[in-house]
């Protein structure tokens, strides 16, 4: 409901914008409808796919591959997953949460968004003809190595953040208690 | 329309069709998702729609590849990569325009931050990614996506 609101309120403020600057009204309006179109062509497969997934793959198998105790395996399987489409990552992001709802763990779900982000076949060609094969190679290797250090750090945080949650809870039942 | 949209497309029908001949009423229940979960975000994508037109209208990515050629340094490779977080463009596009900037006189470490934040950040589409990871996950990786943009960018810089 919120966010219906907060659309009306973006939607005021982009009239205003568009009346304090009419040349610019073509501009805009070309872009977002570029972008709806685009949009509406890949939204509804997206969250079939997702609504698939979601009913017909086991939580136990995600636990297996991508969860606490996968280990590297599950690293290189994010990995995988991430670099295989090209989309823009905002749809990456409802397949994340899907993943950790069925019991991913943070570190690979890191792993995938970075990977899906910036990180494709296609993609690394494109980056070949147009940067050169030393900037391409570098980046690459380089976002590797960094992108699965953020993933363990970022695991890491979560987890500090919950521990002293539960601490915190614990010390207060106690103080009841006594 | 692209190649990704068609094989999403094709991926998404295929798996629908197998699904169908498989188990009709779990079907069915994945349908039933996949609607509930497209009018859950559907207000947040209007809202991207809208703040990506005004952006990319206001100020057109070639305005921008110029003004970024003139940085250098490394409050410049910080100032790209600013740039390159609130910026929303195909990553595909993102690599002849990190071109355009090199042409420009941009150094190596400013092309690779851009296109690093670029596509790691995404400040239009930060509120969709806090809705569906929850605040900690969206904003620890968005920083910390910084963070490594300008490190990678300053040892590229540092090689290459």
């Amino acid at each position: 409901m919120r966010d219906w609101i907060i659309l009306v309120v973006v939607s005021i403020i982009a009239v205003v914008l568009l009346s304090a600057f009419p040349e610019k009204t073509g501009a805009t309006t070309a872009i977002s409808w570029q972008f709806f179109i685009e949009m509406i062509w890949i939204l509804p497969a997206v969250m079939v796919i997702i609504g698939l997934f979601a009913v017909f793959i086991p939580n136990e198998f995600i636990v297996k591959y991508m969860g606490k105790s996968s280990g590297v395996k599950g690293v290189f399987l994010a990995f995988f997953l991430g670099t295989l489409p090209t989309g823009p990552l905002y749809i990456a992001f409802p397949m994340a949460a899907a993943l950790i709802q069925k019991g991913a763990r943070i570190s690979n779900i890191i792993v995938f968004l970075s990977a899906w982000a910036c990180i494709s076949i296609p993609q690394e060609l494109v980056e070949l003809q147009f940067l050169g094969f030393n900037f391409m190679v570098a980046r690459l290797v380089l976002t590797i190595i960094f992108v699965t250090v953020m993933g363990f750090l970022i695991e890491k945080m979560i987890d500090w953040g919950e521990t002293k949650q539960t601490k915190k809870g614990v010390k207060k039942r106690e103080s009841i208690v006594s | 329309m692209d190649i990704t949209t068609i094989i999403i497309n094709v991926i998404a029908a295929s798996g629908l069709i197998l699904a169908f001949i498989k188990n009709r009423k779990k079907t069915i229940q994945s349908l039933k998702i996949a609607g509930k979960s497209f009018l859950k975000i559907l207000p947040m994508m209007l809202i991207i729609i809208v703040a990506v037109g005004l952006l990319l209208g206001f100020i057109p990515p070639n305005q921008i590849a110029t003004f970024v050629g003139e940085q250098s340094g490394i409050s410049g490779v910080l100032l790209i990569g600013a740039i390159g977080a609130i910026l929303f463009i195909p990553a595909l596009i993102s690599f002849p325009l990190a071109a355009s900037l090199l042409e420009s006189g941009a150094s190596v470490a400013a092309a690779a931050a851009f296109i690093t934040t670029l596509t790691m950040i995404g400040i239009i589409t930060l509120p969709l990614e806090i809705k569906e990871l929850g605040k900690k996950i969206a904003l620890l990786r968005n920083g910390l996506s910084l963070v490594i943009a300008i490190i990678i960018a300053l040892i590229m810089g540092a090689i290459l």
